[in-house]
């Protein structure tokens, strides 16, 4: 508890930076690694960061310091030009991305193990701790920079608020952004240089193999929860910061725990809750979606089914028995059983041991349910051209998921029609206006 | 005097003997990795082999702890298991989850390197294992961690390991060679021939998670990759058979090791970075070789 209160009570000037800086770098690379989920190229992320090592290498030997800004210059050429590989190796050679990018994403990182250990063995004084890029050094970082990463954190988020629009067009609709005039090369440039600059600032807080982590998923658990890109942002904004908090807390507590890691498990953890949970795309939520659909077609198959029934004498609003009823439509007894008790407690019909009666907004609704399957039997017999005897497994189909706005559309392009394919007669309410 | 020089013989040709220990296991990690890999990269599964790669690391850790030994019998089923378990996770996200393959991808193996991470960093008193092995590997101990048979010395044990890898590879090659060459090409085709492709795919990820264990503490988990993608590619770009394709990715992964090796020992580095950077300097050159080619090509059919 005390470390709890030591902790977020931020009175600790180290731990407030730390934190504050590890929070602004999950937030910038969350944000763009929203764009690169959706353009399909979350895994170039992960290339990009291991090619970072030997910039990193190279920046050190030229300028002796390990200072952020002074590794940032090279860490950002060597991520850039993966990306430029990856982009010609998949352009213009026959290997395919994946091959592409595994292929760049080791080797950049051999050559960046080959300069990292030449160095370690030249006994430069300044070289101890390079190694922690590794594995990122969040607990070591000091206040300079803490600077950098909030810095550039910022700048990554004013240019994708202020560029909202194009960059949306974009991800989702290169070609129409094309043709209105945005210039697409460009956009696609900053987009990656952004990508870049958030990978090579949080390299040093979590390290080369799990800041794919931080790109990947925050976007990908935000998907889960909303179909809106604005939305999108913001959720996986949070959800990075959440977990930099929290991965940052668990190794202030444990000291001996890495902070990246945990960073990285705490956002995992997240996204797995997410894929079950999720309102949107879950799991659960599917499969929620999934029997509620079943359900209403089994009930609407019932009320359809007794209105058939009624059809053959021209009387609805007479009782039906069980057996009239599994004769006509193939019922389990559980499904009739599953289904009458609902439609009852709608008050659709009225049930008793020996059969089921039809209300009058039972009987409409299974009015309206043998209409629209009739309507788009003969639909698709006239527009598609289809053969009558092909179309009553799609009509069986679509007769429940047409809206009631979809269904005036069908009535008045067919024209108020009486006979379907099968010569069967259309039935219409009373308040489907006959306008023609 | 005399007596001085031949103590200086003995370590001159102990040195000489340490480096071919080296490079033979360099070359049987390339071997077994380039074997693997070009099923990988004809599969579009290079990114998945890099996945598997990385989350074998806590199987390992795991593995360690239980077993409370460094053989590698525990350490392969640990490995095994989660590279199965990871293919199974990519698999169960992308279609239970409806997840895009690249995110799922990126998502289960970074969360499962993380876990390693942590439990090295938990037990690290207790784990002989450091966070510098997962990465580059350590190929220069090689030859200390002898084999003692009958109180025979048998040379690095690891050298054993992995020719029996290789075995076992090259016996699964030799004896499955058809079954894996059609589900790799054409999986609908395999299917209407009543071979099962969930068996080769299952397979091949296995052989995925035991190279890497068996390479881990030569070149270390991510540099495995290189080995794995690298050779297999370059051969890719020059040849259009799978034999031959087979055959030069092999060639290209000995002659990376060899050169790597003295790469390393000049620029005075890591031995399995030299190597892997070996590896992108044959991919570059085998690019340009092909590019040169190709403008030829057109060039003379211009001229037609």
């Amino acid at each position: 508890m005390q470390t709890f209160l030591d902790f977020f009570s931020f009175t600790d000037p180290n731990v407030r930076w730390v934190v504050l800086g590890i929070m602004a770098m999950c937030a910038g690379a969350a944000l763009v690694g929203v764009f690169a989920f959706l353009q399909k190229k979350s895994l170039v992320g992960d290339a990009i960061s291991h090619a970072i090592l030997p910039g990193i290498c190279l920046s050190f030997l030229i300028t002796e310091s390990k200072a952020t800004w002074a590794l940032l210059p090279g860490a950002f050429l060597t991520g850039w030009f993966s990306l430029i590989a990856i982009d010609y190796l998949t352009r213009h050679t026959k290997l395919k991305s994946d091959s592409a990018i595994a292929l760049v994403l080791s080797v950049f990182y051999g050559v960046g193990i080959l300069l990292l250990t030449m160095i370690q063995n030249m006994e430069l004084a300044q070289q101890s701790g390079l190694d922690k890029f590794l594995f990122g050094k969040a607990a070591a970082m000091v206040y300079e920079d803490v600077l950098v990463l909030i810095g550039l954190s910022i700048l990554i988020a004013v240019v994708i608020f202020s560029l909202y629009r194009p960059f949306r067009l974009l991800s989702f609709n290169p070609e129409y952004a094309q043709s209105l005039g945005y210039p697409i090369r460009f956009l696609e440039g900053l987009l990656s240089g952004l990508t870049v600059l958030s990978v090579a600032i949080g390299v040093q807080a979590v390290g080369v193999v799990l800041m794919a982590a931080l790109l990947i998923t925050p976007a990908a658990t935000a998907r889960y929860w909303t179909n809106s890109l604005s939305v999108m942002l913001i959720l996986a904004t949070f959800f990075g910061a959440f977990s930099g908090l929290m991965g940052t807390y668990i190794s202030y507590t444990y000291p001996h725990m890495p902070t990246g890691p945990w960073v990285v498990t705490v956002l995992s953890v997240i996204a797995i809750l997410s894929v079950l949970l999720g309102r949107k795309k879950g799991v659960l939520a599917s499969q929620r979606q999934l029997r509620r659909n079943g359900r209403k077609m089994l009930e609407e198959n019932l009320l359809k089914c007794l209105y058939h029934l009624g059809e053959m004498d021209n009387e609805w609003q007479k009782k039906r028995t069980w057996a009239e009823i599994t004769q006509k439509r193939l019922f389990t007894k559980k499904q009739l059983q599953r289904a009458w008790k609902a439609l009852s407690r709608k008050k659709l019909l009225l049930a008793d041991r020996e059969g089921l009666l039809l209300s009058k907004e039972g009987e409409k609704m299974g009015r309206r349910i043998t209409k629209i399957h009739r309507l788009w039997e003969l639909y698709l017999t006239k527009h598609l051209h289809l053969a009558s005897d092909h179309v009553h497994e799609d009509a069986e189909a679509i007769e429940h998921v047409i809206t009631p706005e979809l269904e005036k559309e069908l009535e008045h392009q067919l024209g108020y029609p009486v006979l379907d394919p099968h010569e069967e007669p259309i039935p219409y309410n009373e308040d489907d206006k006959k306008d023609t | 005097m005399i007596h001085h020089s031949k103590e200086h013989d003995r370590k001159k040709r102990k040195k000489r003997m340490d480096t071919f220990w080296i490079i033979l296991t360099g070359s049987l990690v390339a071997t077994c990795s380039a074997l693997v890999g070009c099923f990988l990269v004809l599969r579009k599964m290079a990114m998945v082999g890099d996945a598997i790669s990385h989350a074998v690391l806590p199987g390992i850790v795991l593995a360690y702890l239980v077993a409370q030994t460094r053989d590698s019998l525990p350490m392969l089923i640990g490995a095994a298991i989660f590279g199965v378990l990871i293919t199974i996770l990519i698999e169960t996200l992308h279609q239970q989850g409806k997840m895009q393959i690249d995110a799922a991808i990126g998502l289960s193996f970074t969360w499962l390197f993380a876990l390693g991470v942590i439990l090295i960093s938990v037990y690290a008193g207790r784990v002989d294992l450091d966070q510098d092995c997962v990465l580059y590997g350590e190929i220069a101990y090689i030859p200390i961690d002898i084999w003692f048979w009958n109180g025979q010395d048998m040379g690095p044990k690891a050298v054993w390991q992995l020719g029996g890898l290789l075995g076992v590879i090259v016996l699964l090659l030799v004896l499955g060679y058809k079954g894996l060459k059609i589900t790799t090409f054409d999986e609908k085709f395999a299917a209407s021939l009543g071979i099962s492709t969930i068996f080769w795919h299952y397979a091949l990820m296995s052989l995925v998670s035991f190279t890497t264990v068996l390479s881990f503490e030569s070149v270390g988990a991510i540099l495995v990759v290189a080995f794995l993608v690298g050779p297999a590619s370059t051969a890719y770009l020059l040849s259009k058979r799978l034999s031959e394709m087979l055959f030069l990715a092999v060639l290209l992964g000995i002659l990376a090791a060899l050169s790597g090796y003295f790469l390393a020992t000049w620029l005075n580095a890591s031995i399995a970075g030299g190597m892997a950077a070996a590896v992108g300097l044959e991919f570059v050159l085998a690019l340009i070789w092909v590019s040169i080619k190709k403008k030829s090509l057109e060039i003379a059919f211009e001229e037609i």
